[in-house]
């Protein structure tokens, strides 16, 4: 059957990020929020974060609608990133950058970063790619404000 | 009745087959139409036998070609029953269309306090260039709004149509939905408090007999590519009067009577709209698609489209429990647009699945984002049908969609 071919895309980890999305919760007074549109389709993601006195993410929230892949992405992410460092977080983002270029030793490096690498077989899917990448844009985003926030200056 | 067998071997797109000999189904036409050969080979005979700039050369090749691309306006201007061929001004497409209106136009016309009246069905393209003029000019943009069933709430129309109301622009079809708007009766109403009417036809020129003259609008715009002809080619029906008003929108070559190093003076319509070499071949072969179109007759097109959709709103019935269907229940009511949504399955992901096994439909917002967001939706899928589809592709989506839906385990 065809759509046993899906599965590469649809992998059981995707599919159970989208039924049980972990960190599906609102903050309140995030130190950091980032929010992403895909003006393709529509599809919206909200991420927030709370660090702790090291720095580091002590708190993760993540709001949105969307197809599987943009939630279970988010969902992944969520918890990849906490206890995480902003800089350690940027060097996260831009290894799942690299997977989805087709790199085969970023995919095996985030094998160690939780969930994320299950979503390699995206690849094959270049209109869905877009939609893995959108909570790291929100992410992005979001650290990138409070990085030029004038506190921070 | 359309011999539809006959018809799709006029489509060499249709025998296609993706993902390893899964025949194409085409469910995408709202987006964009497949081509007949007769368009295809008009486009050949354009650049094989007489390809050469219109309206300026003595020799053969742009007296032929001149006299074909003038053909193809007499033939497009008629198809939507236009008194006069100069009412008609080639552009890219719909969007276009519409922004020479907003531009030209409404620069001389609309005032501060005046009100545009827009449907809440409309194409990004019939809003946002209506929110541009408003911001420009001081007016505002009104929206009419939609019964549960999203026809319009016609009980509000004369609550939002009044004296202020300078500019109806409304589409014909939802490319959303599907609902079918009552242009004439709402044309009527705007023109009893002055108001002036643009129709956009984008869904509508390529379904349904269009009458610019009975509906009484002074815009209608539409796309080529929507209705078997080409891309980048689209038409803007101005009644003669109004365009005679207008100024030009792009100026420089092309459009002009007589040039000093100081002024110029406009050439006559609808030439004056039309600045720099024009889009000569895709105009042509819009021509061609128009024959092929009256050939098997808007009547007989609609006909078969009420009959196909009939039939989708019936086969759908089957996943009435898991999903929502948006539209008018009555198919003379609607165009041939099914869109629906599963409150758990994402419209990408049905999207994907149902494209491994060769169905293309739409998903998304369809570029009507507040009209989509009104359902409650981020976005919905959308299987939209056309001339050349069968009731097969129809069971075959259904089946594809139940299919989908045990895949993610609903």
């Amino acid at each position: 059957m065809e759509l046993n071919r899906l599965d590469e895309l649809y992998r059981d980890a995707i599919l159970d990020h989208r039924r049980n999305p972990r960190n599906h919760e609102r903050l309140n007074a995030p130190d950091i929020v980032g929010d992403a549109i895909n003006p393709f389709c529509g599809d919206e993601i909200r991420l927030q974060l709370n660090l702790n006195d090291e720095l580091r993410v002590s708190e993760v929230g993540l709001q949105g609608e969307g197809c599987s892949i943009n939630l279970a992405a988010g969902s992944m992410l969520t918890e990849a990133i906490r206890g995480k460092a902003l800089d350690e977080i940027d060097a996260l983002v831009e290894l799942f950058r690299r997977m989805m270029r087709g790199d085969a030793e970023a995919e095996e490096l985030l094998r160690c970063e939780g969930d994320l690498a299950n979503l390699a077989g995206v690849r094959d899917y270049p209109v869905r790619i877009k939609c893995a990448l959108l909570p790291l844009s929100a992410l992005t985003q979001g650290i990138h404000d409070y990085k030029s926030s004038p506190s921070q200056l | 009745m359309l011999d539809v067998r006959k018809i799709r071997e006029d489509f060499p797109i249709l025998s296609k087959k993706v993902y390893d000999g899964r025949p194409l189904v085409w469910l995408d036409s709202a987006a964009t139409s497949q081509k007949p050969r007769q368009v295809i080979q008009a486009l050949v005979d354009y650049y094989e036998g007489y390809n050469a700039n219109v309206h300026r050369g003595v020799h053969a090749l742009s007296m032929e070609s001149t006299e074909r691309y003038e053909e193809a306006r007499v033939k497009v201007a008629g198809f939507i029953n236009a008194a006069h061929a100069e009412s008609l001004i080639w552009t890219r497409n719909t969007t276009e269309a519409i922004n020479i209106v907003a531009k030209s136009w409404a620069e001389d016309n609309i005032k501060p306090g005046d009100e545009i009246v827009v449907t809440a069905l409309e194409h990004h393209s019939n809003l946002v260039p209506w929110q541009q003029v408003a911001r420009k000019h001081g007016a505002k943009v009104c929206i009419l709004p939609l019964a549960d069933d999203h026809t319009l709430d016609m009980g509000a129309v004369d609550e939002i149509i009044g004296p202020r109301t300078r500019l109806l622009a409304m589409t014909q079809e939802s490319n959303a939905v599907g609902t079918i708007v009552p242009v004439k009766e709402l044309a009527k109403k705007a023109r009893a408090v002055g108001a002036a009417v643009l129709v956009d036809g984008a869904q509508s020129v390529p379904h349904m007999p269009v009458d610019v003259q009975d509906m009484d609008c002074d815009f209608l715009a539409f796309s080529g590519h929507k209705m078997l002809g080409p891309t980048g080619i689209g038409g803007l029906y101005v009644k003669r009067d109004v365009l005679e008003r207008m100024s030009p929108f792009l100026t420089g070559g092309e459009m002009v009577l007589a040039v000093s190093y100081e002024d110029a003076s406009w050439d006559e319509l609808p030439m004056r709209f039309e600045a720099g070499t024009p889009n000569i071949a895709d105009a042509i072969a819009l021509g061609a698609a128009v024959d092929y179109l009256n050939a098997l007759g808007m009547e007989n097109v609609r006909e078969h489209e009420i009959a196909l959709t009939k039939y989708a709103l019936e086969a759908f019935k089957e996943l009435e429990e898991e999903l929502d269907v948006y539209g008018p229940k009555d198919a003379q009511e609607r165009g041939g647009i099914v869109s629906f949504h599963h409150p758990d399955v994402h419209p990408h992901d049905l999207g994907t699945v149902l494209d491994r096994r060769g169905i293309a439909i739409r998903t998304g917002h369809h570029c009507a984002m507040p009209m989509v967001r009104s359902l409650g939706v981020p976005a919905t899928a959308r299987a939209s049908m056309y001339l050349y589809n069968t009731e097969e592709e129809v069971d075959m989506l259904v089946d594809a969609l139940k299919e989908a839906l045990r895949y993610f385990r609903i």
